[in-house]
Protein backbone atom coordinates (compact mmCIF):
# COMPACT_ATOMS: atom_id res chain seq x y z
CA UNK A 1 0.00 0.00 0.00
CA UNK A 2 2.52 2.83 0.61
CA UNK A 3 5.12 3.45 -1.64
CA UNK A 4 7.73 6.00 -0.17
CA UNK A 5 9.60 3.17 2.01
CA UNK A 6 9.29 4.84 5.52
CA UNK A 7 11.35 6.27 7.77
CA UNK A 8 9.92 4.74 11.02
CA UNK A 9 9.55 8.39 13.20
CA UNK A 10 7.59 10.12 10.08
CA UNK A 11 3.77 8.40 11.62
CA UNK A 12 4.87 9.22 15.00
CA UNK A 13 5.79 12.79 14.48
CA UNK A 14 2.54 13.19 11.87
CA UNK A 15 0.16 11.63 14.68
CA UNK A 16 1.80 13.68 17.40
CA UNK A 17 0.14 17.49 17.71
CA UNK A 18 -3.28 15.68 17.31
CA UNK A 19 -2.76 12.97 19.64
CA UNK A 20 -1.76 15.14 22.14
CA UNK A 21 -4.39 17.40 22.33
CA UNK A 22 -6.73 14.66 22.00
CA UNK A 23 -5.21 13.12 25.32
CA UNK A 24 -5.45 16.44 27.26
CA UNK A 25 -8.69 17.46 25.72
CA UNK A 26 -10.33 13.70 25.83
CA UNK A 27 -8.87 11.14 27.63
CA UNK A 28 -7.83 13.48 30.31
CA UNK A 29 -11.55 14.83 31.11
CA UNK A 30 -12.92 11.10 31.15
CA UNK A 31 -10.15 9.91 34.00
CA UNK A 32 -11.03 13.00 35.73
CA UNK A 33 -14.51 12.49 35.23
CA UNK A 34 -14.38 9.27 36.69
CA UNK A 35 -12.59 10.72 39.26
CA UNK A 36 -15.54 12.96 39.92
CA UNK A 37 -18.00 10.20 40.07
CA UNK A 38 -17.00 8.74 43.44
CA UNK A 39 -16.43 11.93 45.30
CA UNK A 40 -18.62 13.21 48.00
CA UNK A 41 -20.12 16.76 48.86
CA UNK A 42 -17.70 18.06 51.72
CA UNK A 43 -19.26 17.89 55.52
CA UNK A 44 -20.46 21.37 56.16
CA UNK A 45 -18.85 22.69 52.93
CA UNK A 46 -20.89 25.10 49.99
CA UNK A 47 -23.08 23.42 47.48
CA UNK A 48 -20.57 21.97 44.47
CA UNK A 49 -17.63 21.66 47.48
CA UNK A 50 -16.57 18.04 46.59
CA UNK A 51 -14.17 15.76 47.95
CA UNK A 52 -12.68 12.30 46.95
CA UNK A 53 -13.97 9.68 49.43
CA UNK A 54 -14.56 6.59 46.79
CA UNK A 55 -17.93 6.54 47.26
CA UNK A 56 -18.53 3.70 44.89
CA UNK A 57 -22.28 4.16 46.14
CA UNK A 58 -22.74 6.93 43.93
CA UNK A 59 -23.25 4.66 40.73
CA UNK A 60 -25.92 2.56 42.44
CA UNK A 61 -27.69 5.65 43.45
CA UNK A 62 -27.42 7.75 40.32
CA UNK A 63 -28.69 4.63 38.99
CA UNK A 64 -31.37 3.39 40.77
CA UNK A 65 -32.96 7.14 41.19
CA UNK A 66 -32.72 7.27 37.33
CA UNK A 67 -33.43 3.49 35.79
CA UNK A 68 -36.75 5.29 34.27
CA UNK A 69 -34.69 7.93 32.36
CA UNK A 70 -31.83 5.30 31.09
CA UNK A 71 -34.52 2.96 30.07
CA UNK A 72 -36.68 5.96 27.98
CA UNK A 73 -32.79 6.89 26.37
CA UNK A 74 -32.19 3.66 25.34
CA UNK A 75 -35.88 2.81 23.81
CA UNK A 76 -36.04 6.04 22.26
CA UNK A 77 -32.73 5.92 20.60
CA UNK A 78 -32.99 2.28 18.95
CA UNK A 79 -36.77 3.51 17.78
CA UNK A 80 -35.46 6.41 16.18
CA UNK A 81 -32.51 3.92 14.70
CA UNK A 82 -34.73 2.06 13.47
CA UNK A 83 -37.26 4.75 12.03
CA UNK A 84 -34.60 6.40 10.76
CA UNK A 85 -32.85 3.18 8.91
CA UNK A 86 -36.66 2.72 7.53
CA UNK A 87 -36.48 5.92 6.04
CA UNK A 88 -33.20 5.92 5.10
CA UNK A 89 -32.51 3.14 3.82
CA UNK A 90 -34.76 3.03 0.26
CA UNK A 91 -33.65 6.72 0.18
CA UNK A 92 -29.97 6.20 0.09
CA UNK A 93 -30.64 3.11 -2.34
CA UNK A 94 -33.34 5.32 -5.14
CA UNK A 95 -30.40 8.13 -4.89
CA UNK A 96 -27.45 5.70 -5.57
CA UNK A 97 -29.34 3.35 -8.11
CA UNK A 98 -32.21 5.04 -9.74
CA UNK A 99 -31.56 9.05 -10.02
CA UNK A 100 -29.28 8.94 -13.01
CA UNK A 101 -28.17 12.50 -13.51
CA UNK A 102 -29.72 13.68 -10.87
CA UNK A 103 -27.52 11.95 -8.46
CA UNK A 104 -25.19 14.40 -6.82
CA UNK A 105 -27.80 16.91 -6.80
CA UNK A 106 -30.23 14.56 -4.17
CA UNK A 107 -27.01 14.07 -2.34
CA UNK A 108 -26.59 17.37 -1.45
CA UNK A 109 -30.14 17.75 -0.75
CA UNK A 110 -29.96 14.82 1.90
CA UNK A 111 -27.36 16.88 3.48
CA UNK A 112 -28.70 20.19 2.64
CA UNK A 113 -31.60 20.97 6.24
CA UNK A 114 -28.39 19.90 8.03
CA UNK A 115 -27.07 23.47 7.37
CA UNK A 116 -30.42 25.22 8.76
CA UNK A 117 -29.28 25.07 12.56
CA UNK A 118 -30.75 21.73 14.11
CA UNK A 119 -32.32 24.01 16.58
CA UNK A 120 -34.26 26.11 14.61
CA UNK A 121 -35.41 22.92 12.67
CA UNK A 122 -36.48 21.20 16.21
CA UNK A 123 -38.42 24.20 16.95
CA UNK A 124 -40.05 24.92 13.50
CA UNK A 125 -41.43 21.18 13.69
CA UNK A 126 -42.45 21.93 17.80
CA UNK A 127 -44.37 25.15 15.60
CA UNK A 128 -45.54 23.01 12.99
CA UNK A 129 -47.31 20.17 15.19
CA UNK A 130 -47.93 22.47 18.41
CA UNK A 131 -51.16 23.91 19.84
CA UNK A 132 -50.56 27.27 18.14
CA UNK A 133 -49.73 25.43 14.67
CA UNK A 134 -52.35 24.50 12.22
CA UNK A 135 -52.30 21.14 11.85
CA UNK A 136 -53.45 20.64 15.14
CA UNK A 137 -56.46 22.55 15.19
CA UNK A 138 -57.64 21.62 11.46
CA UNK A 139 -57.00 17.26 12.71
CA UNK A 140 -59.28 18.52 15.90
CA UNK A 141 -62.38 20.07 13.97
CA UNK A 142 -62.12 16.65 11.61
CA UNK A 143 -62.44 14.52 14.53
CA UNK A 144 -59.18 13.06 13.56
CA UNK A 145 -57.18 13.92 16.95
CA UNK A 146 -59.30 13.80 19.84
CA UNK A 147 -60.02 17.56 21.52
CA UNK A 148 -57.34 17.17 24.53
CA UNK A 149 -54.88 15.20 22.28
CA UNK A 150 -52.06 16.86 21.56
CA UNK A 151 -49.07 16.00 19.41
CA UNK A 152 -46.16 17.80 21.10
CA UNK A 153 -45.05 17.00 24.55
CA UNK A 154 -45.56 13.43 23.65
CA UNK A 155 -42.79 10.53 23.47
CA UNK A 156 -44.21 10.25 20.02
CA UNK A 157 -42.91 13.98 18.98
CA UNK A 158 -39.44 12.98 20.87
CA UNK A 159 -38.33 9.84 19.16
CA UNK A 160 -39.96 11.93 16.08
CA UNK A 161 -37.62 14.74 16.74
CA UNK A 162 -34.78 12.29 17.20
CA UNK A 163 -35.28 10.43 13.89
CA UNK A 164 -35.56 13.58 12.03
CA UNK A 165 -32.51 15.20 13.32
CA UNK A 166 -30.08 11.92 13.00
CA UNK A 167 -31.51 10.90 9.20
CA UNK A 168 -28.68 12.22 7.39
CA UNK A 169 -26.06 10.48 9.67
CA UNK A 170 -28.00 7.21 8.63
CA UNK A 171 -28.40 8.28 5.06
CA UNK A 172 -24.67 9.14 3.92
CA UNK A 173 -22.81 5.90 5.13
CA UNK A 174 -25.86 3.70 3.56
CA UNK A 175 -25.35 5.40 0.71
CA UNK A 176 -21.81 5.35 0.85
CA UNK A 177 -21.45 2.12 1.10
CA UNK A 178 -24.61 0.97 -1.76
CA UNK A 179 -22.66 3.22 -4.34
CA UNK A 180 -19.64 0.91 -4.10
CA UNK A 181 -21.50 -2.29 -5.07
CA UNK A 182 -20.00 -3.48 -8.26
CA UNK A 183 -23.32 -3.20 -10.82
CA UNK A 184 -21.99 -6.87 -12.13
CA UNK A 185 -22.79 -8.71 -8.80
CA UNK A 186 -26.49 -7.40 -9.03
CA UNK A 187 -26.44 -8.74 -13.27
CA UNK A 188 -24.92 -11.84 -12.04
CA UNK A 189 -27.49 -12.28 -9.69
CA UNK A 190 -30.19 -11.98 -11.84
CA UNK A 191 -28.31 -13.93 -14.56
CA UNK A 192 -28.06 -17.23 -12.03
CA UNK A 193 -32.12 -17.09 -12.06
CA UNK A 194 -32.87 -14.67 -8.63
CA UNK A 195 -35.90 -12.10 -9.38
CA UNK A 196 -35.51 -8.88 -7.90
CA UNK A 197 -36.66 -9.07 -4.47
CA UNK A 198 -34.39 -12.25 -3.71
CA UNK A 199 -31.38 -10.42 -5.07
CA UNK A 200 -32.12 -7.46 -3.06
CA UNK A 201 -32.11 -10.07 0.08
CA UNK A 202 -29.29 -11.87 -0.43
CA UNK A 203 -26.81 -9.73 -2.55
CA UNK A 204 -27.31 -5.87 -1.79
CA UNK A 205 -28.58 -5.69 1.47
CA UNK A 206 -25.26 -8.33 2.75
CA UNK A 207 -23.17 -5.83 0.18
CA UNK A 208 -24.41 -2.82 1.79
CA UNK A 209 -23.97 -4.17 6.20
CA UNK A 210 -21.36 -1.76 6.62
CA UNK A 211 -23.25 1.43 5.77
CA UNK A 212 -25.86 -0.23 8.05
CA UNK A 213 -23.37 -0.49 11.02
CA UNK A 214 -22.13 2.75 10.29
CA UNK A 215 -25.24 4.31 9.77
CA UNK A 216 -26.91 3.19 13.02
CA UNK A 217 -23.78 4.11 14.99
CA UNK A 218 -23.76 6.67 13.75
CA UNK A 219 -27.59 7.61 14.77
CA UNK A 220 -27.83 5.72 18.21
CA UNK A 221 -24.71 7.25 20.09
CA UNK A 222 -25.92 11.04 19.49
CA UNK A 223 -29.73 9.83 20.31
CA UNK A 224 -28.99 7.95 23.07
CA UNK A 225 -27.09 11.17 24.81
CA UNK A 226 -29.35 13.74 23.43
CA UNK A 227 -31.21 15.83 25.63
CA UNK A 228 -32.51 18.53 23.13
CA UNK A 229 -35.28 17.23 21.20
CA UNK A 230 -36.76 16.01 24.86
CA UNK A 231 -36.18 19.78 26.60
CA UNK A 232 -38.17 20.83 23.04
CA UNK A 233 -40.54 18.36 22.28
CA UNK A 234 -40.91 16.48 24.80
CA UNK A 235 -42.63 17.32 28.61
CA UNK A 236 -41.48 16.02 32.18
CA UNK A 237 -42.81 12.83 31.23
CA UNK A 238 -40.19 11.95 28.80
CA UNK A 239 -37.04 13.20 30.61
CA UNK A 240 -34.01 11.39 28.81
CA UNK A 241 -30.54 10.53 31.04
CA UNK A 242 -29.36 13.56 28.84
CA UNK A 243 -31.89 16.26 30.61
CA UNK A 244 -31.11 14.27 34.18
CA UNK A 245 -27.11 14.96 33.50
CA UNK A 246 -27.97 18.60 32.53
CA UNK A 247 -30.03 19.44 35.34
CA UNK A 248 -27.06 18.22 37.63
CA UNK A 249 -24.84 20.02 36.72
CA UNK A 250 -26.39 23.10 36.21
CA UNK A 251 -29.40 23.22 38.10
CA UNK A 252 -28.30 20.82 41.25
CA UNK A 253 -24.64 21.64 40.89
CA UNK A 254 -24.35 17.66 41.60
CA UNK A 255 -21.36 16.86 40.00
CA UNK A 256 -20.85 13.89 41.26
CA UNK A 257 -24.01 11.94 40.03
CA UNK A 258 -23.74 14.03 36.80
CA UNK A 259 -20.48 12.17 36.49
CA UNK A 260 -21.50 9.01 37.73
CA UNK A 261 -24.23 9.22 35.10
CA UNK A 262 -22.16 9.99 32.21
CA UNK A 263 -19.58 6.78 32.91
CA UNK A 264 -22.47 4.85 32.94
CA UNK A 265 -24.18 6.65 29.68
CA UNK A 266 -20.82 5.90 28.17
CA UNK A 267 -20.13 2.28 29.32
CA UNK A 268 -23.60 1.08 28.79
CA UNK A 269 -23.39 2.62 24.73
CA UNK A 270 -19.61 1.60 24.36
CA UNK A 271 -21.15 -2.38 26.03
CA UNK A 272 -23.19 -2.46 23.43
CA UNK A 273 -21.69 -0.95 20.48
CA UNK A 274 -18.72 -3.81 21.27
CA UNK A 275 -21.55 -6.34 20.76
CA UNK A 276 -23.53 -4.96 17.94
CA UNK A 277 -19.85 -4.95 15.76
CA UNK A 278 -19.34 -8.13 17.00
CA UNK A 279 -22.93 -9.89 15.64
CA UNK A 280 -22.73 -7.59 12.77
CA UNK A 281 -19.14 -8.98 12.17
CA UNK A 282 -17.35 -5.43 10.75
CA UNK A 283 -14.26 -4.21 11.90
CA UNK A 284 -14.48 -1.47 9.49
CA UNK A 285 -15.43 1.34 11.34
CA UNK A 286 -17.48 4.43 9.44
CA UNK B 1 -68.43 -5.84 -33.91
CA UNK B 2 -66.38 -3.19 -33.54
CA UNK B 3 -66.26 -3.53 -30.07
CA UNK B 4 -65.41 -7.16 -30.53
CA UNK B 5 -62.20 -6.29 -32.12
CA UNK B 6 -61.03 -3.99 -29.91
CA UNK B 7 -61.55 -6.29 -27.03
CA UNK B 8 -59.21 -9.12 -28.95
CA UNK B 9 -56.44 -6.37 -29.89
CA UNK B 10 -56.27 -4.20 -26.15
CA UNK B 11 -56.83 -6.44 -23.39
CA UNK B 12 -58.25 -4.09 -20.55
CA UNK B 13 -56.12 -4.84 -17.67
CA UNK B 14 -58.54 -4.28 -14.53
CA UNK B 15 -58.02 -0.82 -12.80
CA UNK B 16 -56.95 -2.45 -9.40
CA UNK B 17 -53.93 -4.28 -11.68
CA UNK B 18 -52.93 -1.04 -13.07
CA UNK B 19 -52.60 1.01 -10.22
CA UNK B 20 -50.56 -1.71 -8.55
CA UNK B 21 -48.61 -1.91 -11.41
CA UNK B 22 -48.09 1.75 -11.53
CA UNK B 23 -46.70 1.90 -7.61
CA UNK B 24 -44.66 -0.96 -8.42
CA UNK B 25 -42.76 1.48 -11.06
CA UNK B 26 -43.55 4.25 -9.01
CA UNK B 27 -42.78 3.15 -5.41
CA UNK B 28 -38.93 4.13 -5.15
CA UNK B 29 -40.19 8.15 -6.60
CA UNK B 30 -42.80 8.23 -4.27
CA UNK B 31 -41.38 7.74 -1.39
CA UNK B 32 -38.29 9.94 -1.89
CA UNK B 33 -41.09 12.86 -2.70
CA UNK B 34 -41.78 11.69 0.93
CA UNK B 35 -38.38 11.55 2.02
CA UNK B 36 -37.38 14.57 0.53
CA UNK B 37 -40.36 16.63 2.08
CA UNK B 38 -40.06 15.34 5.29
CA UNK B 39 -36.52 16.67 5.33
CA UNK B 40 -37.25 19.58 4.44
CA UNK B 41 -40.76 20.72 5.73
CA UNK B 42 -38.70 22.54 8.44
CA UNK B 43 -36.91 24.07 6.83
CA UNK B 44 -39.28 25.61 4.29
CA UNK B 45 -41.00 26.38 7.58
CA UNK B 46 -38.12 28.35 9.18
CA UNK B 47 -37.64 30.01 5.56
CA UNK B 48 -41.21 31.76 5.56
CA UNK B 49 -41.52 32.63 8.54
CA UNK B 50 -38.24 34.76 7.97
CA UNK B 51 -40.88 37.05 6.19
CA UNK B 52 -43.30 37.09 8.80
CA UNK B 53 -44.21 40.61 10.22
CA UNK B 54 -44.18 39.02 14.13
CA UNK B 55 -42.72 41.44 16.39
CA UNK B 56 -41.75 39.78 19.20
CA UNK B 57 -42.81 36.08 19.10
CA UNK B 58 -42.67 34.88 15.80
CA UNK B 59 -45.35 32.16 16.33
CA UNK B 60 -48.57 32.81 14.17
CA UNK B 61 -48.48 34.23 10.98
CA UNK B 62 -48.89 38.00 10.95
CA UNK B 63 -48.61 39.44 7.61
CA UNK B 64 -45.50 39.79 5.19
CA UNK B 65 -42.24 41.74 5.30
CA UNK B 66 -38.96 41.77 4.33
CA UNK B 67 -37.77 43.86 7.44
CA UNK B 68 -36.53 41.14 9.04
CA UNK B 69 -33.94 40.53 5.86
CA UNK B 70 -33.43 44.05 5.81
CA UNK B 71 -32.40 44.40 9.64
CA UNK B 72 -30.97 40.77 10.31
CA UNK B 73 -29.51 42.18 13.52
CA UNK B 74 -32.49 43.98 14.86
CA UNK B 75 -33.19 41.56 17.76
CA UNK B 76 -31.06 42.58 20.72
CA UNK B 77 -27.67 39.91 20.98
CA UNK B 78 -28.07 38.08 17.64
CA UNK B 79 -25.24 39.07 15.58
CA UNK B 80 -23.05 39.21 18.74
CA UNK B 81 -24.35 35.60 19.28
CA UNK B 82 -23.92 34.85 15.40
CA UNK B 83 -20.10 36.39 15.14
CA UNK B 84 -18.86 34.29 18.03
CA UNK B 85 -20.56 31.22 16.45
CA UNK B 86 -18.50 32.52 13.47
CA UNK B 87 -15.48 33.26 14.92
CA UNK B 88 -15.12 30.09 17.16
CA UNK B 89 -16.46 28.02 13.98
CA UNK B 90 -13.52 29.28 11.61
CA UNK B 91 -10.76 28.76 14.49
CA UNK B 92 -11.79 25.39 15.37
CA UNK B 93 -12.11 24.69 11.85
CA UNK B 94 -8.87 25.24 11.10
CA UNK B 95 -6.82 24.11 13.99
CA UNK B 96 -9.24 20.65 13.62
CA UNK B 97 -8.50 20.19 10.01
CA UNK B 98 -4.88 20.75 10.66
CA UNK B 99 -4.78 18.34 13.09
CA UNK B 100 -6.96 15.76 11.67
CA UNK B 101 -5.28 15.37 8.46
CA UNK B 102 -1.65 14.99 9.65
CA UNK B 103 -3.31 12.08 11.59
CA UNK B 104 -4.77 11.29 8.47
CA UNK B 105 -1.77 10.72 6.55
CA UNK B 106 -0.24 8.76 9.31
CA UNK B 107 -2.87 6.19 9.75
CA UNK B 108 -3.61 6.27 5.66
CA UNK B 109 -0.10 6.32 4.36
CA UNK B 110 2.30 3.94 7.20
CA UNK B 111 1.82 0.68 8.47
CA UNK B 112 3.66 1.90 12.26
CA UNK B 113 3.39 0.34 16.12
CA UNK B 114 0.09 1.11 17.30
CA UNK B 115 -2.24 1.86 14.29
CA UNK B 116 -4.78 0.33 15.55
CA UNK B 117 -5.08 1.87 19.19
CA UNK B 118 -4.61 5.26 17.09
CA UNK B 119 -7.88 3.76 14.67
CA UNK B 120 -9.76 3.30 18.46
CA UNK B 121 -8.60 6.40 19.62
CA UNK B 122 -9.93 8.58 16.72
CA UNK B 123 -13.17 6.63 16.98
CA UNK B 124 -13.65 7.17 20.82
CA UNK B 125 -14.53 10.29 20.68
CA UNK B 126 -16.94 9.84 17.99
CA UNK B 127 -19.15 7.44 20.03
CA UNK B 128 -19.13 8.97 23.23
CA UNK B 129 -22.14 11.18 23.53
CA UNK B 130 -21.59 14.49 23.20
CA UNK B 131 -23.43 15.53 27.01
CA UNK B 132 -20.28 13.07 28.14
CA UNK B 133 -17.43 15.13 26.18
CA UNK B 134 -18.75 18.58 26.87
CA UNK B 135 -19.81 17.60 30.99
CA UNK B 136 -16.22 16.27 31.38
CA UNK B 137 -14.31 18.83 29.45
CA UNK B 138 -16.30 21.38 31.76
CA UNK B 139 -14.80 19.46 34.91
CA UNK B 140 -11.78 19.60 34.08
CA UNK B 141 -11.58 23.12 32.74
CA UNK B 142 -12.80 23.61 36.74
CA UNK B 143 -10.08 21.14 37.77
CA UNK B 144 -7.54 23.64 36.73
CA UNK B 145 -9.78 27.21 37.63
CA UNK B 146 -10.24 28.02 34.03
CA UNK B 147 -13.67 30.22 33.37
CA UNK B 148 -15.55 28.47 30.43
CA UNK B 149 -15.60 30.62 27.58
CA UNK B 150 -14.26 31.85 24.25
CA UNK B 151 -11.29 29.46 24.20
CA UNK B 152 -12.97 26.70 26.29
CA UNK B 153 -15.53 26.25 23.92
CA UNK B 154 -12.58 26.58 21.10
CA UNK B 155 -10.95 23.96 22.40
CA UNK B 156 -14.14 21.65 22.89
CA UNK B 157 -14.58 22.12 19.19
CA UNK B 158 -11.58 20.98 18.21
CA UNK B 159 -11.82 17.99 20.21
CA UNK B 160 -14.99 16.77 18.52
CA UNK B 161 -13.90 17.74 15.14
CA UNK B 162 -10.95 15.95 15.43
CA UNK B 163 -12.48 12.44 14.49
CA UNK B 164 -14.56 13.37 11.82
CA UNK B 165 -11.94 15.30 9.53
CA UNK B 166 -10.01 12.15 9.92
CA UNK B 167 -12.56 10.02 8.73
CA UNK B 168 -13.36 12.08 5.98
CA UNK B 169 -9.64 12.89 4.45
CA UNK B 170 -8.54 9.17 5.37
CA UNK B 171 -11.77 7.99 3.11
CA UNK B 172 -10.33 10.25 -0.05
CA UNK B 173 -6.37 9.16 0.76
CA UNK B 174 -7.83 5.10 0.51
CA UNK B 175 -9.09 5.62 -2.71
CA UNK B 176 -6.18 7.33 -4.45
CA UNK B 177 -4.36 5.67 -7.05
CA UNK B 178 -0.83 4.56 -6.15
CA UNK B 179 0.17 4.48 -9.65
CA UNK B 180 0.25 8.25 -9.67
CA UNK B 181 2.94 9.14 -7.19
CA UNK B 182 4.96 5.68 -7.88
CA UNK B 183 4.83 7.84 -11.24
CA UNK B 184 5.84 10.75 -10.10
CA UNK B 185 8.64 8.90 -8.31
CA UNK B 186 10.09 7.53 -11.39
CA UNK B 187 10.11 10.87 -13.00
CA UNK B 188 12.79 11.55 -10.37
CA UNK B 189 10.50 13.82 -7.96
CA UNK B 190 11.61 13.34 -4.66
CA UNK B 191 9.40 12.57 -1.32
CA UNK B 192 8.69 16.20 -0.73
CA UNK B 193 8.04 17.24 -4.06
CA UNK B 194 5.81 14.27 -5.02
CA UNK B 195 3.80 15.13 -1.72
CA UNK B 196 3.29 18.36 -2.66
CA UNK B 197 2.75 18.32 -6.16
CA UNK B 198 1.17 14.99 -6.31
CA UNK B 199 -0.61 13.72 -3.11
CA UNK B 200 -1.60 17.24 -1.73
CA UNK B 201 -3.57 18.47 -5.05
CA UNK B 202 -5.18 14.98 -5.21
CA UNK B 203 -6.51 14.93 -1.05
CA UNK B 204 -7.21 18.53 -1.51
CA UNK B 205 -11.42 18.05 -2.15
CA UNK B 206 -10.70 15.72 0.99
CA UNK B 207 -9.32 17.47 3.10
CA UNK B 208 -12.02 20.81 1.91
CA UNK B 209 -14.76 18.66 2.89
CA UNK B 210 -13.72 18.07 6.09
CA UNK B 211 -13.47 21.43 6.29
CA UNK B 212 -16.87 21.82 5.51
CA UNK B 213 -17.90 18.88 7.49
CA UNK B 214 -16.38 20.57 10.93
CA UNK B 215 -17.52 23.87 10.30
CA UNK B 216 -21.28 22.66 10.34
CA UNK B 217 -20.74 20.84 12.91
CA UNK B 218 -19.07 23.30 15.44
CA UNK B 219 -21.42 26.25 14.02
CA UNK B 220 -24.67 23.98 14.67
CA UNK B 221 -23.23 22.61 18.15
CA UNK B 222 -25.33 23.05 20.88
CA UNK B 223 -24.20 20.28 23.64
CA UNK B 224 -20.89 20.68 24.37
CA UNK B 225 -21.10 24.15 23.88
CA UNK B 226 -23.63 24.75 26.92
CA UNK B 227 -21.24 22.94 29.10
CA UNK B 228 -18.03 24.88 28.05
CA UNK B 229 -19.04 28.80 27.21
CA UNK B 230 -20.05 29.66 29.90
CA UNK B 231 -21.82 33.07 29.71
CA UNK B 232 -20.80 33.61 26.11
CA UNK B 233 -23.35 33.35 23.63
CA UNK B 234 -23.28 31.28 20.41
CA UNK B 235 -26.19 30.98 17.63
CA UNK B 236 -27.46 28.05 18.51
CA UNK B 237 -27.48 28.81 22.18
CA UNK B 238 -29.51 32.87 21.60
CA UNK B 239 -31.98 30.40 20.11
CA UNK B 240 -32.38 27.28 22.70
CA UNK B 241 -32.17 30.29 25.28
CA UNK B 242 -35.39 32.32 22.65
CA UNK B 243 -37.33 29.24 22.37
CA UNK B 244 -38.58 29.96 25.75
CA UNK B 245 -40.23 33.37 24.70
CA UNK B 246 -40.51 32.81 21.23
CA UNK B 247 -37.69 33.25 18.76
CA UNK B 248 -37.51 36.61 16.84
CA UNK B 249 -37.97 36.17 13.00
CA UNK B 250 -34.33 37.40 12.35
CA UNK B 251 -33.22 34.01 13.70
CA UNK B 252 -35.33 32.34 11.21
CA UNK B 253 -33.20 34.73 8.78
CA UNK B 254 -30.02 33.65 9.37
CA UNK B 255 -30.46 30.30 9.77
CA UNK B 256 -32.26 30.37 6.17
CA UNK B 257 -29.05 32.29 4.83
CA UNK B 258 -26.52 29.67 6.27
CA UNK B 259 -28.35 26.85 4.72
CA UNK B 260 -28.59 28.88 1.44
CA UNK B 261 -24.77 30.01 1.92
CA UNK B 262 -24.03 26.35 2.68
CA UNK B 263 -26.21 24.83 -0.49
CA UNK B 264 -24.46 27.43 -3.17
CA UNK B 265 -20.66 26.53 -1.63
CA UNK B 266 -21.54 22.63 -1.93
CA UNK B 267 -23.26 23.23 -5.81
CA UNK B 268 -19.86 25.60 -6.50
CA UNK B 269 -17.43 22.93 -5.71
CA UNK B 270 -19.77 20.17 -7.58
CA UNK B 271 -19.33 22.47 -10.68
CA UNK B 272 -15.15 23.08 -9.94
CA UNK B 273 -15.19 19.22 -10.21
CA UNK B 274 -17.10 18.58 -12.71
CA UNK B 275 -14.90 21.53 -14.93
CA UNK B 276 -11.44 19.72 -13.16
CA UNK B 277 -12.67 16.32 -15.08
CA UNK B 278 -13.43 17.85 -18.34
Amino acid sequence: MSITVPKVRVPYLLLFPGFAFLFTFFILPIVNLAQTSTQSPIAGGDTGQYEQRFAFSNYVNAFLENREQFARSFVYATLATVFALAIAYPLAYAIAFKSGKFKNILLVLVVAPFFTSFLLRTIAWKQILGEEGFLVPTLRNLHLLGQQTTITSTSIAVVAGMTYNFLPFMTLPLYASLERIDPRTIEASGDLYANGLTTFRRVTVPLSLPGVVAGTLLTFIPAAGDYVNAAILGSPNTKMIGNVIESRYFKIVDYPTAAALSFTLMAAILILVTLYIRKAGTEELV
Amino acid sequence: MSTKIKDATIPTIPFKARLSRWFGRNLLRIYMIFGFSYLFIPVAYTFAFSFNDSGKSNLIWKGFTLDNWQNPCGAPQICNALGNSIKIGLLATTFATILGTMIAFAIGRYQFKGRSSSNLLIFLPMATPEIVLGASLLSLFLVFKINPGFWPTVIAHVMFCISFVVVTVKARIASLDPRLEQAAMDLYANELETFRRVTLPLVAPGIAGAALLAFSLSFDDFIITNFNSGTLITFPKFVYVAAARGIPAQANVIGSSMFFLALAIVIAGQLVNRKKAR
